[in-house]
């Protein structure tokens, strides 16, 4: 029975063929925009996430605050507050996965014949660890570094191509301002920040290097920012404050005084940022979505027209025997298969979009099996929702007005 | 009432009105017909005598507002649209003055298309409808289509789509109305054969003298009323005309 219905629901299809292509074309465009959208959308949201990911998670950023110097008041992270020891009794403190002590600045390099500009981070080891940072070649130098104040870097994927092109650098020396450093190794390519940033534009120093030998300071010890990693995203709020406490006490406040420090939650605007590519991924989709539902109509459309075509044909049909549910059965089929077959080709298209975009932009595209899924469910939907109004029409004639009908 | 319990089609004081703006207009006014099993009836009438709402009528295709229809033993005013559908299927084979064939599908398609009702297996519905075809003397044309043969060739193709199903009873309304005179002998020499030979109960409606001469029994419907039943040859001249 069924399958007797399917074949002559084809053989109605095939009689208008390009009705048939056309009312096809409506759900084609539909499923493949929904597809394109969502690959890209959530293309969208992977790439953030993965900027997230590469900046280190649960951060907090500890800068010391500004300072008044004859009448000019300078920015913050002025003031010389924080100090190396300060980092270290962070880094004791509960729930703190590690503090890393930072004094930036910037150099000109110079290997053989090349020489670069770029910023120079004094730091501890812990430092990697806080920014999740890999090498991709050689080893990171260690506490026995610090304490000593040796001349070894580690150097970014950016300068290493500018200064040493295709050469291994491991091991080789490069002169920072006219002193010798020891490569020791290589750090994994991040690509750009969140603000853009190319983040291996960088070479990593000791901080007690950068602070005597290199950049020098006017307080010894003191560095321009602590950056300090929570176990966990709970712990956040707990880390916050105890690292208040404890700067406070460090730093000898009274009751009432100000901060001469300020924490701030990097995580925060991570989330921020993670959540309006969710946005836009959810927004793409809203948009795609309607054009499926236009695509429903058009069937619809499509097949209140059959239906009157072949009133004639339907009064036969019940002349001979065919029950409402028959003629039911069979135009809803028509509507089912005209979607399905629509949604077929919409996804063949959706992901060859997808592919193409890919290939000629270069964004990331994240094709799901549960956005396939999602939208061959849709496209049944949509067949059954907008054929069986049409359907029902049909089944419901009188035969004698539907045999009489010209 | 007369009649055996048997009896095909069972008509007892059939009354049917169609409502206009107007208000109703009766077509059909007390009408008692009983058809035996095995009789060849002719149905004639000038234009508007409700001949033809009479045919829909015994077809189930309409609904009568009064009286009572027993078909085969059942009593159609108590059945519902599916139970309908299947007394059409099974028991009732249908020609039409204009074919009705799908024009779409091929001829052994279409025969077969009755047997899709009743949920016949693919093979076994085009064995049947090839079988039927060669009855009616078309067993060369099971895949043409319906415009690629005569109008002659397209009524036989109707008659055995009627047949397919071994219906009891067939309704022909003006079988020959499309058709010149030869392919009208045709087709009526296909009818008097079912009915002779086969044992078909065929109810005919014409209003061509000739072709009611093939049946023994006429029924004169004039205003939606029975003004003559019996025997074809004790029928008065002017029953037999195509208007009154």
């Amino acid at each position: 029975m069924t399958a007797a219905m399917l074949a002559e629901a084809w053989v109605a299809m095939g009689a208008n063929r390009l009705r048939t292509f056309l009312t096809m074309l409506g759900m084609v465009i539909g499923v493949g925009a929904v597809i394109l959208m969502l690959a890209i959308g959530q293309g969208a949201q992977q790439q953030v996430e993965a900027s997230i990911a590469s900046m280190g998670s649960n951060l907090f950023i500890i800068l010391s605050g500004s300072t008044t110097s004859g009448g000019l008041r300078m920015g913050g992270g002025a003031a010389p507050t924080l100090t190396l020891a300060d980092a270290q009794a962070i880094g004791e403190l509960p729930s703190v996965a590690a503090a890393a002590p930072s004094s930036p600045g910037t150099a000109q390099l110079v290997y053989g014949p090349n020489n670069w500009s770029t910023q120079i981070m004094g730091t501890t080891p812990s430092f990697l660890a806080v920014r999740d940072w890999k090498l991709a070649a050689g080893f990171p130098f260690t506490d026995s570094d610090i304490r000593s104040a040796t001349r070894v870097a580690l150097l970014g994927k950016t300068v290493v191509t500018n200064l040493f092109g295709d050469e291994d650098p491991v091991g080789k020396t490069l002169r920072i301002k006219n002193s010798p450093y020891m490569v020791l190794g290589v750090l994994a390519a991040k690509g750009q920040s969140l603000d853009g940033r190319d983040q291996d534009d960088t070479v990593i120093i000791p901080v007690t290097t950068a602070q005597r030998k290199l950049f020098g300071t006017r307080f010894v010890g003191t560095v321009r920012f602590i950056m300090v990693q929570a176990d966990s995203a709970d712990a956040m709020p707990a880390v916050e404050r105890s690292i208040n406490q404890l700067l406070r006490q460090r730093h000898r406040l009274r009751e009432g005084a100000d901060d001469d420090f300020s924490v701030r939650n990097l995580t925060a605007l991570a989330n921020t940022a993670a959540e309006t590519a969710q946005v836009m991924s959810l927004m793409l989709g809203a948009i795609a979505s309607v054009s499926l539902l236009v695509g429903g109509i058009g069937i619809m459309n499509i097949m209140l027209v059959s239906v009157t075509e072949r009133t004639r044909e339907i009064g036969i049909r019940m002349a001979i025997g065919a029950r409402g549910k028959d003629i039911l059965l069979q135009f809803l089929l028509e509507a089912i298969i005209i979607s399905v077959i629509g949604c077929l080709i919409g996804v063949v298209l959706g992901v060859g979009g997808a592919l193409t975009v890919n290939q000629l932009s270069g964004m990331t595209i994240v094709i799901t099996p549960e956005s396939i899924v999602m939208a061959f469910a849709v496209a049944a939907a949509v067949g059954i929702f907008f054929g069986w109004y049409p359907a029902r029409k049909a089944a419901a004639m009188k035969p004698i007005d539907a045999l009489r009908y010209q | 009432m007369s009649g055996s319990p048997d009896a095909v089609i069972r008509i007892e004081q059939l009354y049917k009105e169609y409502l206009t703006d107007a208000g109703p207009v009766p077509v059909l006014k007390d009408v008692s017909v009983t058809v035996e099993p095995g009789e060849f009836v002719a149905v004639m009438g000038p234009s508007g005598s409700g001949k033809s709402t009479f045919m829909n009528i015994l077809g189930c295709l309409d609904v009568a507002t009064s009286g009572r229809y027993v078909l085969n033993g059942r009593d159609v005013g108590m059945l519902g649209s599916d139970e309908l559908a299947h007394l059409r299927n099974q028991v009732i084979g249908f020609v039409f003055q204009g074919f009705n064939l799908l024009p779409r599908a091929n001829l052994e398609d279409n025969v077969g298309l009755p047997l899709i009702y009743r949920g016949v297996a693919r093979s076994e519905r085009l064995d049947h409808a090839r079988e039927m075809l060669a009855k009616v003397g078309l067993g060369a044309y099971n895949r043409s289509r319906p415009n690629q043969i005569s109008g002659g060739q397209q009524q036989r193709v109707a008659i055995a789509r009627a047949l397919v199903n071994r219906p009891k009873l067939i309704l022909a309304d003006e079988p020959t109305g499309n058709l010149d005179t030869a392919t009208s002998k045709e087709v009526m020499a296909l009818f008097t054969e079912l009915n002779e030979r086969d044992g078909i109960t065929i109810v005919l409606v014409t209003h061509e003298s000739d072709i009611a001469a093939n049946a023994h029994r006429l029924v004169r419907l004039t205003d939606g009323r029975v003004i003559y039943d019996g025997p074809i040859q004790h029928a008065a001249p002017e029953h037999l005309e195509a208007t009154s």
